[in-house]
Formats: C-alpha cells, sequence, structure tokens
C-alpha cells in the first residue's frame, strides 16, 4: 500500500471516534498491542531522547524498501509510534523522503508533534528520513 | 474531611477573581492549574501596573531630566525599596535587578572566577536545579575547583552528617535552594549557612521555589547571596533579584559591561557606577521591576502567614487523598516541605498521565523538572508534579484525583 493511501486509511479510522477519549484509548491500545522492537535492538545506539519519553528506532533495508521496529516508554507515545511505522514501514526511501505527517493534524494529534512537546517523535520522524536518505544514497 | 470549614478563614473564592486566567477553560474543562512551581498565575492588579507604565509614564530611567523619565525612575527606585522592606535587607544598594533566579547565579558565578583558585572546593546540594548547578560546573572547569555534592537521602532531605564531613577550610562557596522545585523539601539553610560560615565559605540561597510560600528576613538568615525569580510570586516573568552582602558585592568584578553601570568612560579607563548599578548594565526591565513591587504588595496584602497555612491545608489534603489511589507513591517526603507533590503509579509513565491531565483541563507538570540528578537518585525517568498556590482550592484535588482515577484506568 502506498503512503498516502495507508494515511487516508486511518484518518477514516480516527473519524469513527467521537471524542478525545476514544481517540487516545484507540491509541493507547495500539501501543500495548504491538511489541513493535525486538529487545536485542532496544539499546542506546537507536535511542532517540526526549526530554520527556524516549524512542527507540532500528531501520532494516530489504528489496529496495525500508523496515523499520520502533518503540516508547510512554504508551501515549508508543501509540503515535506505531501509527507512524505503519506509513513508514514497508516503503522505499524515495517514498518515505516524500511523505509528510499531515495525518496526525487530521486525526487530531498534531500537538504530539510540536517540537516543544520534546517526546522524541519530532527527532523520530527526522530519524526515518535520515534512514531512507542514507539508503537512498546505497542504491544510486 | 470537611472542606467547606476549611476555607471559610481564608476566602479563596475572593482571591481567584483577582486573577482573570483562573476563569478560563482548557480543552473544555474549567482550568485547573497546579504548575504553580513552574510559574505563578498574575492577578489583576500585576497586569494593570504592566498596562499603567506603558500607557502613562514609559521612559528611560536614571538618566531624563524630562517628569516622565523622573516618574518612571521614582516609581522603579520604588520597587527595589519595597523589596528590600519585604526581605528585610539592610540596604537598598544590596538589591540587584536580575532578569531572575538564573541570571543571578550566573553573575556570582562569573564574579568568582578571579577569586577561586586551583583546588578550592565548592559545595552543591543535591537537591538542586539545573540553573545552582551548571554555572559552578563551568566556574569549576575554568577554575581548576572542585564540586562536591551534599547527598540526600530517600525522604528527599539532606544529610547534614555527611555536610559537616564534606566543609573545610578548603571550602569556598556553600549553595543550596532554600526549598526544591522537583519535591518540595524545605532545606534546613540556617544551619547550612551558620556551619558554612565557621569554616569561612559564602553562601549562596536560591530562593525561587520558596519565596512564593514563605518570606524570608535576610538579615537573620545571614545569607551572602539570596536569589528569587518574580514571576514564581505572582509578579512578570524576565525579573528578579540578587541580595547579596554589601562586602561580597563591592569584591565582586561587574558582570555585564555597557550603559548605566558606569560612572567615567574613556578609552584609557572606565570606572564603575556604585551599587547597585554597578551589577545593572544597560536599560533595565523597568515596567517587570515596577510590576515586582506590585506583586509584592499584593501577597502582603494577603499575608504570608495566611498563605502558608492555607497551602499547608492543601498539601495535607492532596496527599491524604492522592496516597488512596493504588500503586502511587509520593516522592519527597520529607516533614517539612511545601505544596509540591512529585509522584509517579506503578507502571506509567509520567508523560502518559500529564498528558491525559491536560485533556481533562489539568496543568501539572512531568518530566525532570530541570533536576535530574534526583531523578537519578530514585532511578526514575522523571515524576508528575502537582503544585499549589493560595489560589487553588480543595475542590481542584478532588477533580485531579479523579481525573488521575481516570487516567490509571486508561493506560492500565
Amino acid at each position: 500500500m502506498k503512503i498516502k493511501d495507508i494515511q487516508e486509511e486511518i484518518i477514516e479510522e480516527f473519524a469513527f471516534f467521537e471524542d478525545w477519549m476514544q481517540r487516545y484509548e484507540h491509541m493507547i491500545s495500539l501501543g500495548k498491542s504491538l511489541p513493535i522492537i525486538d529487545k536485542a535492538n532496544k539499546k542506546d545506539d537507536y535511542l532517540i531522547k526526549g526530554c520527556q519519553s524516549k524512542v527507540w528506532v532500528f531501520p532494516e533495508f530489504k528489496d529496495g524498501k525500508v523496515f523499520f521496529t520502533a518503540d516508547s516508554d510512554a504508551i501515549i507515545t508508543k501509540g503515535i509510534v506505531a501509527l507512524l511505522l505503519r506509513v513508514f514501514s514497508n516503503q522505499t526511501p524515495e517514498d518515505i523522503l516524500n511523505a509528510d505527517t499531515a495525518f496526525i493534524d487530521e486525526i487530531g494529534l498534531k500537538e504530539h508533534l510540536s517540537p516543544t512537546r520534546a517526546n522524541g517523535l519530532v527527532s523520530m520522524i527526522k530519524q526515518l528520513k535520515m534512514y531512507a536518505l542514507a539508503y537512498q544514497s546505497q542504491l544510486n | 474531611m470537611n472542606t467547606n470549614s476549611k476555607s471559610i478563614a481564608f476566602d479563596v473564592e475572593k482571591i481567584r477573581k483577582d486573577f482573570p486566567i483562573l476563569s478560563r477553560k482548557v480543552n473544555g474543562y474549567p482550568l485547573v492549574y497546579l504548575d504553580n512551581a513552574a510559574t505563578s498565575q498574575k492577578p489583576q492588579v500585576v497586569i494593570d501596573a504592566l498596562v499603567d507604565y506603558y500607557s502613562n509614564y514609559n521612559a528611560n530611567i536614571h538618566r531624563g531630566v524630562h517628569s516622565l523619565s523622573q516618574e518612571a525612575t521614582d516609581a522603579y527606585e520604588q520597587a527595589r525599596e519595597k523589596i528590600r522592606a519585604h526581605f528585610n535587607i539592610k540596604k537598598t544598594r544590596e538589591v540587584i535587578f536580575t532578569a531572575g533566579t538564573t541570571h543571578a547565579i550566573n553573575l556570582v558565578a562569573s564574579g568568582f572566577r578571579k577569586i577561586l583558585q586551583k583546588g578550592d572546593e565548592l559545595i552543591v546540594s543535591a537537591l538542586e536545579h539545573h540553573s545552582n548547578i551548571v554555572p559552578w560546573q563551568m566556574l569549576c572547569e575554568e577554575t581548576g575547583a572542585v564540586l562536591k555534592v551534599l547527598p540526600m537521602n530517600e525522604q528527599g532531605e539532606l544529610d547534614l552528617v555527611e555536610y559537616i564531613n564534606l566543609l573545610s577550610n578548603k571550602t569556598k562557596l556553600v549553595f543550596v535552594n532554600h526549598i526544591s522545585n522537583a519535591l518540595g523539601t524545605i532545606n534546613p539553610i540556617e544551619e547550612i549557612i551558620e556551619k558554612a560560615h565557621k569554616v569561612g565559605a559564602a553562601v549562596l540561597i536560591d530562593g525561587a521555589q520558596a519565596c512564593s510560600h514563605i518570606k524570608p528576613d535576610l538579615q537573620t538568615l545571614n545569607a551572602d547571596f539570596y536569589t528569587c525569580s518574580a514571576h514564581k510570586m505572582c509578579g512578570p516573568t524576565g525579573v528578579g533579584i540578587l541580595y547579596g552582602k554589601e562586602g561580597w558585592l563591592a569584591k565582586l568584578p561587574p558582570y555585564q559591561g555597557g550603559g548605566e553601570m558606569i560612572k567615567e568612560v574613556t578609552f584609557e579607563k572606565t570606572t564603575y557606577a556604585e551599587l547597585p548599578h554597578k551589577f545593572e548594565a544597560g536599560t533595565p526591565n523597568i515596567a517587570d521591576g515596577i510590576a515586582f513591587g506590585v506583586a509584592l504588595d499584593y501577597l502582603n496584602t494577603i499575608g504570608f502567614d495566611a498563605i502558608a497555612n492555607y497551602e499547608n491545608q492543601l498539601l495535607e489534603y492532596a496527599t491524604e487523598k492522592l496516597l488512596e489511589i493504588e500503586g502511587l507513591k509520593i516522592y519527597g517526603t520529607s516533614a517539612h516541605k511545601t505544596s509540591v507533590i512529585s509522584f509517579n503509579i506503578k507502571n506509567i509513565h509520567p508523560y502518559d498521565i500529564g498528558t491525559i491531565l491536560d485533556k481533562l483541563g489539568i496543568a501539572v507538570r512531568t518530566g525532570h523538572h530541570c533536576a535530574q540528578p534526583i531523578m537519578d537518585f530514585y532511578n526514575i525517568p522523571g515524576t508528575v508534579r502537582a503544585s499549589f498556590a493560595f489560589y487553588n482550592t480543595f475542590h481542584e484535588i478532588d477533580v485531579l484525583v479523579e481525573a488521575i482515577k481516570k487516567a490509571k484506568v486508561m493506560l492500565t
């Protein structure tokens, strides 16, 4: 599935929720249900330090596509990490570099991607793109 | 507990009307502001003082011969005098206006660059805010002085036995906060100052967290330096004071060069102004300085005894109610503390709790509170910190407790 289509799918999914509490409950369940990183990769080399919560991101490059696994110590952050992985993982480096994160605004979670929030998510997105850029340069 | 009877003597509803922000809503809920340790809200009289200054007598001070300049100078210097009286400081020239506590600490640290020698020792408490750690680390790097840490115990209290062991004739400076911003502990600064003076060391007390709760008498206290920030005391941001004993202030070199701080300037030599202007280079923060004086008047009208008494009731009630929540642990359990409660709930990240509380209109702080060494001591990533002011209510504590219970259900 293309990044744009996945983002549309997430927006539709969130449209069912009537209020913030349902949206958050959904995110929390996303955060809880996903074992999203291998324990061996949850180390400082892959750690993005936010002031408030920590995020780990581990990249792999297979058959021209980038695969990410990730984790966070805070469950709400982890829920958003899960959404971001759904969008950015299993994509080509080029598509990752061209993608934006406007869908996060549309599903009412904008505040979590504010640079002042210091939860590691803004740095995480930068990091995803950095990995994509690195793999792209391998291809060329 | 009958919460109504508690608030009769102290008319909190009347006080709340002085603070326009307290009637706003956040995320659809009435604002419950419990981040007072970060900054206090401002009463209308303080906001009015700022508007009045800019509307009616804005002018640069100290040098103008015109009437506006004279009026502004008088108001600014009256504010300094109010601050002197509030803290029972002996001389007005011992009151230096600064941009706040951080600025004041950096001013003193910078002044000690020429005084310290390699091998001299400084003592920092384990309970400090980063702003009372980093400037001294920088000073040590530059001078070769050694930073020693006065440790804390599990309750968040300083270890005074260890303090005696650390003190020696090598000790030149001791710096401790009056009250810990992260845990609320009131430190035994009288004893700390007395013991430091016995070995000839100077003491700087960071009063940023204390001065909204208590009114220190600086002559009795006998600290060499004492600092505070107006914004935590119902005053504006960007202004605070450094109190220093005249002898010390005379000894320290100026911090910044510029206008206001000079007596005479030629390209060959500049002589510096007398205290306090020697440390006040450039056009000062006139409006905020004046409004700081108004904030002190406001607090003194309510009275610090009444404030402390009411806040202690809030602290006691909140502690009792919070501890009823299963899995909740409070960090900082000294018998001597102010209305700050730092806590975590088992297996839940403080960031998650803070996020849900915000959605419910409750402002608390989450994270390390600029005191990472304390978090390392407890081996936690941070805490949720609820800090209460005299305009908070028992009802707001009930709202907080219910919201935490809701967050806990959502997050587990």
